[in-house]
């Protein structure tokens, strides 16, 4: 008699359980379904607005869209001898390019670490001004490196120098956020035990600090410098020298010059992806300790 | 005991060479990064760059992103006198709107500069009152005369042939045969607000606010409120209304091209992930078309994309969208690489096909991770757009990159790289909110 009772009181129970179950699942429904109905209208008239605004509409443009390779494909295949030569003359700008990079990621690395270390509780020298450098780098991480480098250009004329202080500053600011959350988890200890035997600020980062984080920097570092190598390429193209300069040299000069744009294309394409995997495997072996 | 102390003094040996070896990369790699310095100081050419940079230039766009010069003119052929912001026809001043501090009549003029300097025009003759020097006389009847009782002409005067000019702390006069300028400078930005078309223009914020609150109407087709906000938006000097629509259009490429490239990568990246790529080749092609993409790197696109569909925000768009279709697709694919096989067994067991053991058992596992990358590279694609839009030509970069070259407008570079710096941070700041939120999960994220 008793056992009916629960059984029966059990199932109404469960009932209760099953249709709060089903309206949550249709609320939820309904939620994500209005959810995706609104981004389906913000994509398909963010669609319309900038098809709207382009120069050339999106439709008409879409079969033209193998022109440029096809014109660019057949004219270095006909001068495919020049391909080579085209190639070697790249290299000196390319050489820029990289370096532009290189000297911007140790610059800006460098300059991370300081704003890290000054921006990291319970690590900065002046733990009252942590808000001020912490601003500094988001402020060095909002500028875009165009806006630098054209600025710079204007007063110190085209060259790799401007690209690479607008791309070292724009490091600097990403770098100081990326380093301040590695910081953030070391280990304290290393750092207590120093300061017990009397160790200075400095000598508690560089002996407490550093060797904790450095492989986290190396790795951070590296995944820069292959973000850093297409900016500086981009800057080129805006006017501060390199490849992406030889490029706009080459494709403004138009037909007859395609065959060299090509070259600088395919030098461009294969450094891009070999300090891609040169990075990714000296990171691997940074992480798992084996390429 | 013998074994113990050889033990340990291998243990010794070992040691010091190890350190030793630490020693020795201490010292390598800062004189590695010390020589590839010295490589670049030459390369980069440093010195003469020292040299090349115009700090003349430097000085001027400083000075100019901060204040701004009315230029007073006289025609020297018709002696016509006009008075005009930065000299420009736009920002001309009528008869009634000329400011106090100059005193234009038919073809006399009386400008008062600062630091008690003042210039008269009286027909062709041309005075300049300095309060140290004296009288400088130019007349310009016939070429331009410079007429001055010293011997030898000062410093603060520029003088040949056909050309005089002056500048001192006050302002700057400058004579021409068929010209005379006389320009006074002021602090911060002319006309922000209210061009001098509008019947706001130089009124202070009260009197603005008195004549919305207060005021007879001005123009009996709006409000004064309505004409207020509408000269704002139309001022035909800072065109802020266009400046709004090309924020708009960069944060647009950013969206588009960043959820398109979600929408397209999230399929292709099934096919790459090793548990649930149909077959090995199929993963082969699929990933190194994501490799193949992402190296193509957004400059590339950008210049392919803009023949085929012309300047704009469009084009912009899709160079974003082809190149994180890469990204996303190799982050996704190692994200379904990682899924708890579990919950697809689970519905596997009831019966579920594919479709719903995908809807249903991976997509819930994956979508917070997927959404919180995505918001990630949004916000970072609006810093992007900036620049992807200076090379295709669309929103503000194309804004920005105008006013750079013509390398008068410093105060509108001022005024746009602060709302790109704004519109960043504000993007940085909502996007890092609603990530932290999917993360945790404790709020409506799902």
């Amino acid at each position: 008699m008793a056992e009916t009772t629960t059984s029966a009181m059990q199932r109404a129970d469960i009932e209760t359980v099953r249709e709060d179950y089903l309206h949550m699942a249709q609320r939820r429904r309904l939620y994500s379904g209005v959810l995706i109905l609104i981004f389906a209208v913000l994509m398909i008239s963010g669609f319309n607005t900038a098809d709207g605004r382009n120069a050339g509409g999106f439709w008409d443009g879409l079969h033209r869209l193998g022109d440029f390779p096809a014109d660019l494909i057949s004219e270095a295949y006909a001068k495919a001898a020049n391909l080579p030569g085209h190639v070697l003359n790249a290299l000196p700008a390319l050489i820029e390019t990289v370096n532009i990079a290189a000297v911007a990621t140790i610059l800006g690395c460098a300059g991370g670490v300081i704003f890290s270390l000054l921006g990291t509780r319970g690590l900065a020298y002046w733990p009252r001004l942590i808000p001020v450098f912490r601003r500094i780098t988001d402020v060095l991480r909002a500028i875009p490196e165009v806006v630098v480098a054209l600025v710079l250009i204007f007063i110190m004329g085209g060259g790799p120098v401007p690209a690479m202080i607008a791309i070292a500053l724009h490091t600097a600011g990403a770098m100081g956020k990326l380093f301040s959350e590695v910081n953030e988890n070391t280990d304290l200890k290393p750092v207590e035990g120093l300061q017990s035997v009397g160790a200075t600020w400095g000598q508690r980062i560089w002996l407490g600090v550093i060797p904790q984080v450095l492989p986290n920097y190396f790795s951070y570092g590296l995944l820069r410098f292959e973000i850093n190598i297409r900016a500086s390429a981009i800057l080129g193209f805006v006017g501060a020298g390199g490849i992406g300069y030889e490029l706009k040299n080459a494709l403004t000069f138009g037909h007859g010059k395609f065959d060299e744009a090509a070259a600088i294309f395919l030098v461009l394409f294969l450094t891009i992806v070999a300090v891609d995997q040169l990075s990714s495997s000296l990171r691997n072996y940074l992480t798992k300790g084996s390429f | 005991m013998v074994m113990a102390t050889q033990d340990l003094d291998n243990l010794r040996q070992a040691e010091i060479a190890r350190i030793g070896r630490k020693k020795l990369i201490g010292i390598t790699i800062p004189a590695v990064l010390f020589a590839y310095f010295v490589y670049v100081f030459f390369a980069f050419d440093i010195m003469g760059l020292a040299e090349r940079a115009r700090m003349d230039n430097a000085a001027i766009l400083v000075s100019d992103a901060v204040s701004y010069k009315t230029h007073v003119t006289r025609d020297n052929r018709s002696g016509e006198i006009t008075v005009a912001i930065e000299g420009s026809r736009r920002a001309t001043y009528s008869s009634e709107q000329i400011p106090e501090w100059a005193n234009v009549d038919a073809d006399s003029a009386e400008i008062t500069l600062r630091h008690g300097h003042h210039v008269t025009y009286d027909g062709p003759i041309i005075t300049y009152h300095h309060p140290e020097y004296g009288e400088i006389v130019i007349d310009t009847s016939n070429g331009v005369d410079l007429r001055i009782d010293a011997e030898t002409v000062p410093d603060f005067i520029n003088a040949s042939g056909n050309r005089v000019s002056i500048t001192t702390e006050g302002g700057r006069l400058s004579v021409t045969r068929s010209r005379t300028e006389t320009m006074r400078y002021f602090a911060g930005w002319e006309m922000f607000f209210f061009d001098l078309a509008s019947p706001y223009s130089g009124m202070s914020a009260g009197e603005v606010f008195e004549t919305v609150t207060r005021g007879v109407q001005i123009d009996p087709e709006h409000s004064n409120f309505g004409l207020m906000v509408s000269n704002f938006w139309n001022n035909s000097i800072w065109r802020h209304g266009d400046v709004v629509w090309a924020l708009g259009e960069t944060i647009l490429m950013a969206f588009l091209g960043t959820f398109g490239a979600a929408m397209i990568a999230l399929p292709l990246a099934f096919f790459a992930a090793t548990n649930f790529a149909p077959s090995k080749t199929v993963r082969f092609v699929i990933r190194r078309l994501f490799d193949f993409v992402r190296g193509l790197d957004a400059l590339i696109f950008t210049i392919i994309l803009s023949r085929a569909f012309g300047p704009g925000p469009m084009t912009g768009a899709l160079a974003i969208l082809l190149t994180d279709t890469g990204s996303f697709g190799k982050l996704f694919s190692e994200a379904l690489e990682n899924v708890d096989e579990k919950q697809i067994e689970g519905l596997a067991s009831t019966g579920a096909n594919a479709m719903q053991r995908n809807r249903f058992g991976v997509l819930p596992q994956i979508m917070p991770i997927l959404l919180s990358q995505v918001l990630y590279y949004f916000e970072s694609n609006t810093r992007s757009a900036t620049i992807v839009g200076a090379i295709v030509g669309g929103g503000i970069g194309l804004l920005l990159t105008q006013a750079i070259q013509t390398t008068a407008d410093w105060e509108k570079v001022t005024y746009y790289i602060a709302l790109i710096v704004l519109m960043v941070v504000a993007m940085d700041a909502i996007s890092g909110r609603i990530r932290a939120r999917l993360i945790k999960g404790d709020g409506s994220g799902k």
